[in-house]
């Protein structure tokens, strides 16, 4: 670990052992599918096998008499019988398809049945007919103005104003400062290329499940593994015209999202199929249906122009970058032109950003969302000028290095950031002051950067007659937070880690909290936990202050214990609780914060050792380093296993995985045996690097870790390949067959 | 609608009675039949292991068995691997070595890590990323959870009566 | 899944029986780790599981006096690699038995099995293609004999007829101064389909200058396992060398018809039956020679 300097913390630091970790290596925990409600239905979704068609009609006639059967509903169950279906607003649609469906997976109806078998059966006496259409897969084509139209209304939104005529492209955005021109007028060298990046899921093992129950007076509950309970319960009521107020989400234990499940797909379906049987309904999705049917991060095509003075300065970088969207509106190259320089100080810098849609799944989230293929593209630039002009490439990503106050990604200056110390880090590392020797091999790093955001969180903390507390946080615990949480607050309070019970609670329980996204729970949470604790700790001095014959202010708190003001009378956290309320009245506070959409920033730095095995095209991975700025690491254990975790999902994404398309739009390897993610025979041990430059946003300095560690991993790879190859791979991912094509001419 | 069969299995060491439809899978019959959900549908074909169970001491995607094959069968799911309330080695061992993280995958690597550690308590790093290749976890990235269970096959030949 | 029933019968006819019974909708269940992903998937219609497990002669494996090995249809791949004898005598099994899918998988699945299954990527059949195997059907009409190499007619089709019941399969015994080996590309390097497979069974001279005979076969570039005559005659009577090596991998590469797919190109597949098959031999070589 690497750290520049922080206080002494007694609990933060320390690695201990999650509230909810017994229950998951025991399998008591209850994940989306191990809801089991009193005379559940099990509902099942029909999917569109097309591409791009118009729905003409639904006739589920055979499919209601089939015996065991309930209730089928389709998209007429949103808008009611007199509704407009061709207007059918953007969420709702692509729940239940309108009028037309955009790609193959796209849900027209759903049935509810006494079991899943007699549910699937039923599906396939749904008869609909579609008029197909001519399908748009590529990016590139899609912004073609001959293009087949996914949405008839829409229009280009461009810095010019609106397109006239209908487009497939969402939006032109442009991140742009200095002089381009002149900056290029300015390098000695100059390197462009143009890339390319396919379709990829986050490839959680635990499919979306969801149980919706609603009850007879209106109440509805919604039992889900959703990434945000709260953002959950708003898009259901959005798309059912159903109040808030009436609606309760429960979420379960959840099986990995990484940003994949923070919108809707089955629970207001469950819900309509609630509503139209009287029952409970649980539905899940299978692999096929969770790979077609939820949201993938986008494919890309990415040009960029770089260049730098012989002396090593970076000063000029161009781009254009394109995003599928899948087939709604999206604002991930938006995301991108912000992101794709903010490592290093560049002063002249143009970046257009085009976000368009295709006919496949509607994109979501993936762990810093636009930012790896952004980096595929950008450090890979960076390492062909570093080679050109004769410089380590970790030393010529120092030179360029962002630092505080250098310009952010959105034109402001950074605060406090690490990524020097990650680059420093790096140049110190075993892994590159060991040499790489043998045939076919290389070497390769990167560098990444993701904004974190901030957000709502609130919490409810309670006092104990014994003088434990329980913590209440909103937010679905994806990967330790519970026990992040729960150490903030314990070290607020200057007790320990086990005398906080930290339970995630559903919607009615505790304030507003956003998704569990973005990195930002145990940051954001984390300050709503802090606040929490220092709101418990000013009530307690005013429990204090009489029986002390004091005021309030004269009570002071510091390392778990108060006192007054000659030091005449301590009470440790515990003894104050117990005395107030073990022996007194109850106390609950609650801690809520709005920390913003910017969090501080996070930077990761990668180094990978790679040999190509030039008859067979396949690279494996000898060596792995990843290094990340966590701020403060709050749990080191946790914190290392996102940036391992991280960066086995970047290595997936840069050999192997993709969606393969077929001719017809299908996607023809929906199953874990053919979109290959990384087994455990795939990878070695991942070495990381923990440094510490604490965020002035934060309490404890703490920054979010969750996304960083994903954005170098292709980058690097690819790197590495070029070394031990000599060739430079712009294509993913680097497949065995992409390695034979591009440096053995087999195609 | 088919009849159901009756089936007979001692399951963790239990003797369990029960009606299966011939379709439905050991993974179904655990988990809506008999109400043990431990083990996890993550791809129901056979290609994830977060449904390992082991069955006549040999591992299996529980997926990729009929309820009715299981007719006199001694089987072995998550629910069973700790001895009452006191964890076994492996579990403790995923605890301390914080080797889950969503903690979806953790009872097929758990019950497989079992697997092999019964029958070869020796295994090295190679041999253990060899035996549970056919577990998916998507968190991790693999690293804490084989050293988890390196960890817990040196406590289980320390104390081997704790195993 | 669509309704299906299931019968364990006790012995050989009482299988023949079932399937005689039940006719085109029933399916011998092994392993069942393809079968039953089928019939959940719909890409089989299945309306009856005969399950053979229960009948010795299909689920045990035997050595005959002669050193020939019979193993029976459902006989689980991690029962057959863990055995000692084979491992010794027959290497190249242990190669395909311990790759057909996981450690979950091989506790079930079967070399009968996957053999039956008829996929032209299947990690077993050029393996058994190479060792010279047999395939003992029973039926309605008494027992046959097939080689292996005649067995798969197309992608999940084979010549077993409605009501006959593949029992096991015979290799024979190991010729003096053998070797064989089988070997598969995938990208990862676990739960993958073979991009391309290959396997190739050497007999060669007592001084293990000259191949006396060679047997070689190829998966996943053509709508079955091929068997690649071509490259063994490229081999037998030939010095044991690299040019001779490279002309039988040169054979296979030619036979190989692929298709590209999302596990592969065609152009890939082509090269790699050429990559593979020089590897098998060298393997397989060693094998002799170390024997």
């Amino acid at each position: 670990m690497v750290t520049t300097s922080k206080p002494e913390y007694k609990v933060i630091g320390t690695r201990p052992v999650r509230p909810d970790g017994v229950d998951k290596v025991t399998g008591r925990a209850q994940y989306g599918a191990d809801i089991k409600q009193q005379g559940a239905l099990a509902g099942r979704v029909l999917r569109s096998p097309h591409a791009h068609a118009n729905l003409k009609k639904i006739d589920a006639s055979k499919a209601l008499a089939l015996d065991g059967v309930k209730a089928v509903v389709t998209a007429r169950d949103i808008v009611g019988p007199d509704g407009d279906l061709s207007k059918l607003p953007d969420p709702a649609a692509n729940i239940l398809a309108g009028t037309k469906v955009l790609y193959r997976g796209h849900a027209v109806a759903a049935v509810a049945a006494i079991n899943d078998h007699v549910a699937q059966e039923a599906l396939k006496l749904i008869e609909v007919e579609y008029e197909v259409l001519p399908a748009v897969l590529d990016v590139r084509e899609a912004m073609r103005p001959d293009a087949p139209i996914l949405h008839e209304a829409l229009r280009t939104r461009a810095p010019t104003g609106p397109s006239e005529g209908p487009s497939n492209v969402v939006a032109q955005t442009v991140s742009a400062f200095g002089d381009i021109e002149a900056g290029f007028a300015e390098c000695d060298v100059i390197v462009e290329r143009e890339f390319s990046t396919k379709m990829v899921h986050q490839g959680y093992i635990e499919p979306q499940a969801a149980t919706a129950h609603w009850n007879s007076d209106d109440q509805l509950t919604i039992w889900t593994c959703t990434q945000g309970s709260f953002p959950a319960r708003e898009s259901v009521s959005q798309i059912l015209g159903h109040p808030i107020s009436k609606i309760k989400v429960i979420p379960t234990e959840i099986g990995g999202g990484f940003g994949g499940k923070i919108s809707v797909y089955l629970e207001p379906v469950a819900a309509l199929l609630s509503r139209a049987t009287g029952k409970p309904v649980s539905m899940r999705m299978d692999r096929t249906d969770v790979f077609e049917g939820t949201g993938p991060t986008p494919g890309t095509n990415i040009r960029i122009k770089l260049g730098a003075t012989k002396d090593g300065k970076l000063r000029a970088a161009y781009g254009d970058m394109a995003y599928e969207n899948g087939a709604y509106p999206g604002s991930a190259a938006m995301y991108a032109t912000m992101v794709v320089t903010a490592a290093y100080q560049i002063e002249h810098v143009k970046f257009d950003g085009f976000d368009v849609v295709v006919n496949k799944p509607r994109t979501q989230d993936y762990r810093a969302p636009s930012a790896p293929a952004a980096a595929f593209a950008m450090e890979q630039l960076i390492d062909e000028i570093a080679d050109q002009l004769k410089i380590d490439p970790l030393k010529f990503r120092l030179m360029n290095s962002a630092a505080e106050g250098s310009r952010g990604p959105m034109g402001m200056p950074f605060k406090r950031i690490g990524h020097e110390e990650c680059v420093e880090a790096a140049l110190n590392s075993p892994h590159y002051n060991t040499p790489l020797e043998g045939p076919n091999r290389g070497r390769g790093v990167a560098s990444g950067f993701w904004f974190n955001v901030g957000l709502r969180s609130s919490v409810n903390v309670s006092v104990q007659p014994d003088g434990t507390v329980n913590l209440n946080e909103g937010n679905t615990d994806i990967g330790g937070t519970r026990a992040s949480l729960a150490m903030q607050l314990a070290e607020t309070l200057g007790i320990t880690f086990e005398d906080v019970k930290a339970t995630v609670v559903d919607t009615d329980s505790v304030g507003v909290n956003d998704v569990t996204a973005g990195s930002r729970v145990t940051f954001a949470s984390g300050m709503a936990v802090h606040e929490a604790g220092k709101n418990l700790i000013a009530a307690l001095k005013e429990r204090l202050a009489p029986t002390w014959q004091t005021t309030p202010d004269e009570v002071q708190f510091e390392a778990g214990v108060f006192k007054n003001a000659d030091g005449s009378k301590t009470m440790t956290f515990k003894e104050a609780a117990v005395a107030t309320v073990g022996r007194g009245v109850g106390l609950t506070v609650s801690g809520s914060v709005n920390a913003g959409f910017l969090a501080g920033g996070g930077f990761a730095h990668h180094i990978v050792d790679v040999e190509v095995d030039p008859d067979t095209g396949k690279t494996t991975i000898l060596r792995y380093t990843a290094i990340q700025d966590a701020g403060t690491a709050v749990h080191p254990a946790y914190v290392e296993g996102q940036m391992q975790g991280g960066a086995v999902q970047g290595i997936g994404w840069a050999l192997n995985e993709e969606y393969y398309y077929d001719d017809t739009g299908r996607m023809a390897n929906s199953s874990f045996l053919d979109y290959r993610i990384p087994t455990s025979l795939d990878v070695p041990m991942i070495e990381t690097i923990i440094v510490e430059v604490p965020n002035p946003l934060h309490p404890f300095g703490v920054r979010g870790v969750g996304e960083p560690g994903i954005v170098p991993p292709l980058a690097a790879i690819a790197n590495a390949v070029a070394r031990a190859t000599g060739v430079r791979q712009t294509q993913l991912p680097m497949s065995p067959r992409r390695i034979l094509e591009t440096t053995r001419g087999i195609a | 609608m088919t009849g159901r069969t009756y089936v007979s299995a001692r399951i963790n060491g239990e003797q369990r009675d029960f009606l299966v439809e011939p379709r439905q899978s050991l993974l179904e019959t655990l988990r809506d039949e008999l109400g043990m959900t431990g083990a996890k549908e993550g791809c129901n074909n056979g290609n994830c292991g977060a449904c390992n169970v082991i069955v006549n001491g040999s591992l299996v995607n529980a997926c990729c068995v009929l309820g009715v094959e299981c007719n006199g069968a001694e089987i072995v799911t998550i629910e069973g691997v700790a001895d009452g309330e006191t964890l076994h080695p492996l579990q403790t061992s995923f605890l301390e070595n914080a080797a889950l993280q969503c903690g979806i995958c953790t009872p097929g690597f758990i019950v497989a890590a079992k697997a092999l550690l019964d029958k070869e308590p020796d295994a090295d790093e190679a041999r253990i990323r060899h035996w549970l290749a056919g577990n998916l976890c998507r968190c991790t990235g693999y690293d804490k959870i084989v050293r988890a269970v390196l960890d817990a096959a040196d406590d289980m030949r320390r104390a081997p009566a704790k195993a | 899944m669509q309704a299906l029933e299931y019968v364990a019968p006790a012995s050989l006819d009482e299988a023949v029986a079932a399937l005689a019974k039940h006719g085109a909708t029933a399916r011998v269940l092994a392993g069942g780790t393809d079968v039953i992903i089928q019939a959940r998937e719909g890409r089989r219609q299945v309306g009856v599981m005969v399950d053979i497990k229960g009948i010795k002669e299909a689920t045990s494996f035997s050595f005959g006096s002669d050193g020939s090995l019979t193993v029976g249809a459902a006989a689980p791949c991690a029962r057959l690699y863990g055995d000692a004898e084979v491992q010794k005598r027959f290497p190249a099994l242990v190669d395909s038995a311990s790759l057909i899918g996981g450690i979950q998988i091989q506790s079930r699945a079967s070399l009968g099995g996957n053999l039956c299954n008829s996929s032209p990527a299947a990690d077993s059949i050029p393996t058994l293609i190479a060792l010279g195997g047999v395939c003992n059907i029973i039926g309605p009409s008494g027992k046959r004999d097939v080689p292996v190499e005649d067995f798969c007619t197309a992608p999940g089709q084979n010549v077993l007829q409605a009501g006959e019941l593949l029992v096991s399969i015979t290799f024979p015994a190991p010729a003096a101064n053998s070797g064989a080996a089988f070997e598969r590309f995938i990208p990862r390097n676990e739960m993958d389909i073979a991009v391309v497979n290959a396997a190739a069974s050497v007999a060669l001279s007592a001084d293990g200058s000259k191949f006396e005979s060679a047997r070689i076969a190829v998966g996943a570039v053509a709508p079955t396992p091929l068997y690649v005559k071509a490259a063994g005659d490229a081999l037998a009577g030939k010095p044991v060398s690299e040019a001779t090596i490279d002309a039988a991998a040169a054979a296979a590469s030619d036979a190989a018809k692929p298709i590209t797919d999302m596990r592969g190109s065609a152009a890939q597949r082509k090269h790699l039956a050429g990559v593979l098959t020089k590897h098998v031999i060298n393997t397989a070589i060693a094998r002799a020679k170390g024997a």
